[in-house]
């Protein structure tokens, strides 16, 4: 049944959810990229939540209109016009009064959020019959959509992405120097706009997949995760896209394969996989990697101590030295050096002696930033740089 | 209270100069305050093309704010700022700014190339592509500050200096005429304010127009040919040796200023 799901086995309807989710997470991950850089998450957070009031109050309106209240496109028009005043709320309540923005979110995030229930709250106790399943839009729920609802959700995400393609430098350059952006001639408030505007559309288009609640997981989860495996905001907007996509994809299938799996939680749990595979595994900033970096980097610090102990006829007295040089060949496990040992022991020396010339010297200021105390100057400099340098050193008899 | 402001600022200054059409970067009048106590009061300013001029003022005198101001990153009360005749946001393709210590967050995913690209996005537009051409002109500007070596760094991962070379080399891929900005120096070393100021006089022998906020007096006479005195009203302006003096840092600096900082005790060495 997975399996079916996964491949878009599972009929017509079905497979267009899929697809429709898959969308809306490439959206909302490149979306979030620059909300993430930007630093503005949490203002994501209290637009969604601001969505529920007018999610029922443009049910009520439609029903007291003698419409049916439950057609997406009236729903989502209402939740998009509470949304958008939310945002304003938050942008006036930062700007003119002496909240900060986070108190701000959590002021209009819950006051909004609260209102919203009372209206679900009365929806239900007036309209017994008509059980909108407004709840649905709380976690999202595929289970009997609409093609046309589904059609809708993929081709607003579409939208977005396109949109993103064409203001990603200016939205980039912003979130990088806002004065520098601004000296170059972007438009720092517009873009800022545009910007929470996508927000807002992936919010109120993930409404019915992915739900309220947890809409702004999607739009972060997928940009952190992304974070671990590059440095440039180019791949990390693409990678947070293919996340976002397969989180969509993998949890709508999940959620279809039981008839009361809510869609966003699933949606959310395959996003946080990738995220903690991405946190293991990637290279580079992955906690694996960065351990095997750590580990390799400690034996090399141990490794070039010892020798340059056996340069200097010091006694070693660090184990862990101890162990690795009785490992290589170089000391007998009591410290005493082999002949494979002196050798390196020379070599060590000598390549200190080298580094110590090359890092007074202003003119070889590119190689000296690379000095560690780990690196041998051969891969740094050429042998002729090399033979050059050791022209320079006072005592050639050293080199023995 | 604007309103005073402004009428004050209106008053109090005297006919500007009339060669703001030919100046590479002219100000006049500029009056900008972030509450009731105005930060720049009423600044003229005048920089000719193919200067090199420093703005020189104690902590808090609005050097910053004045640049900002200029180039619209400020709304100010009252004044307006031009560059080559034109109002600044009509010429700012000639304009290359480089901001004070720019704050920005150093974990963010970028690396040299990155930044030094954004200096192009005049060029490259929305969709353009970062084509062979401007790529060219990016590595050229990294070259330039000697952080070839660095280029695929991210940017978290350079010293203060080398950041600050960067940001510089971000102005220097534009391509620009003139040049602002705003401590160049601040917190790089001697062997890297000496390549820096290497390549501004670079800049000028190209004919192009360098304005600098800069802190150390004991190096104006020998970077610069011309300086701006502010501590919120412009002290004093001209050619070094001119507006240069004891008398007039005095008078920008207050009696905070130890008598060997002052220009007569440099020269004397
Ligand atoms: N964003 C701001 N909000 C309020 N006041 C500000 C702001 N920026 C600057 N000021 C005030 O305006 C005045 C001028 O500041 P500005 O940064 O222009 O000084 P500066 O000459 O550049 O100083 P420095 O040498 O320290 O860089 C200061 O008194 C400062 O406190
Ligand atoms: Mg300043």
């Amino acid at each position: 049944m997975l399996f079916e799901a996964l491949t878009l086995g599972l009929g017509y309807n079905a497979s267009l959810v899929t697809l429709g989710a898959a969308a809306l997470g490439m959206a909302a991950g490149v979306t979030g990229t620059f909300l993430y850089l930007r630093k503005r998450a949490l203002v994501s957070d209290a637009i969604s939540h601001a969505t529920l009031p007018g999610i029922a109050a443009a049910f009520m309106l439609a029903v007291a209109l003698g419409g049916d209240g439950r057609g997406l496109p009236v729903l989502l028009l209402g939740s998009a016009v509470s949304a958008a005043l939310g945002l304003l709320a938050v942008q006036w309540l930062a700007s003119r009064t002496r909240l900060t923005e986070d108190a701000a979110i959590g002021a209009v995030l819950s006051v909004f959020f609260g209102f919203g229930v009372v209206l679900l709250t009365v929806i239900q106790t007036l309209s017994t019959g008509r059980q909108a399943g407004l709840e649905d839009f709380l976690l999202g729920a595929t289970a009997g959509m609409l093609r046309s609802e589904a059609l809708l959700i993929a081709v607003g995400g579409l939208v977005t992405l396109a949109i993103v393609v064409v203001l990603r430098r200016p939205m980039l350059m912003t979130a990088f120097d806002p004065s520098h952006a601004s000296a170059m001639g972007v438009n720092l408030t517009r873009t800022d706009i545009a910007m929470m505007g996508l927000v807002m559309a992936v919010t109120v288009v993930g409404l019915k997949i992915v739900g309220l609640i947890l809409i702004v997981a999607l739009l972060i989860i997928p940009p952190v995760a992304a974070r671990f495996w590059s440095d440039r905001a180019d791949r990390v907007v693409l990678l947070a896209g293919v996340v976002g996509g397969v989180a969509g994809w993998v949890g709508a299938a999940f959620s279809a394969t039981a008839a009361d799996l809510p869609t966003g939680p699933m949606i959310v749990l395959a996003a946080f996989a990738l995220f903690c595979l991405s946190f293991l595994l990637a290279p580079g900033r992955g906690l694996m990697a960065a351990a095997l970096r750590a580990a390799s980097f400690r034996t090399r610090v141990h490794l070039r101590q010892g020798l340059l102990a056996i340069a200097n006829d010091q006694p070693i007295y660090e184990t862990l030295t101890l162990r690795l040089l009785a490992r290589r060949g170089l000391a007998l496990p009591d410290g005493v050096p082999t002949e494979a040992g002196r050798a390196a022991a020379a070599r060590a020396r000598l390549d200190e002696e080298r580094w110590a010339i090359v890092r007074a010297d202003p003119s070889l200021e590119l190689a000296a930033a690379r000095y560690d105390g780990l690196t041998p100057l051969e891969d740094v400099l050429t042998v002729d740089q090399i033979s050059e340098i050791d022209a320079r050193r006072p005592a050639p008899e050293a080199l023995a | 209270m604007a309103a005073e402001l402004q009428l004050a600022a209106a008053e109090g200054r005297r006919v500007a100069p009339g060669d703001a059409e030919t100046a590479a970067f002219a100000v006049r009048g500029m009056t900008v305050s972030y509450g009731p106590k105005p930060a720049v009061f009423s600044v003229d300013m005048t920089v000719p093309e193919g200067s090199m001029t420093a703005v020189i003022g104690p902590n808090g005198a609005g050097k910053s704010t004045l640049l900002k101001a200029a180039l619209g990153l400020q709304t100010p009360l009252a004044g307006r700022a031009t560059a080559f005749g034109q109002p600044v946001t009509d010429v700012r393709d000639r304009i290359a700014y480089v901001p004070q210590r720019a704050s920005v967050d150093w974990g963010f995913p970028t690396r040299v190339i990155d930044v030094v690209a954004m200096g192009l996005y005049r060029e490259m537009g929305l969709l353009g592509r970062f084509g062979a051409r401007l790529k060219a002109r990016a590595a050229d500007a990294i070259a330039r500050v000697g952080m070839a070596e660095f280029a695929d760094r991210q940017i978290g991962q350079l010293s203060g200096g080398q950041q600050q070379r960067v940001f510089l080399a971000r102005a220097l891929a534009q391509d620009a005429d003139l040049y602002l900005l705003d401590e160049p120096f601040a917190g790089v070393d001697a062997a890297t304010e000496k390549a820096i100021i290497a390549v501004l006089k670079e800049l000028k022998a190209r004919g192009k127009t360098v304005v600098a906020v800069h802190h150390d007096l004991s190096t104006v006479t020998e970077y610069f040919d011309r300086v701006v005195l502010l501590n919120v009203r412009k002290i004093a302006e001209g050619a070094v040796g001119e507006a240069f003096t004891a008398d007039t840092l005095r008078a920008a600096y207050g009696g905070r200023l130890a008598a060997a900082d002052l220009p007569g005790a440099v020269h004397a060495i």
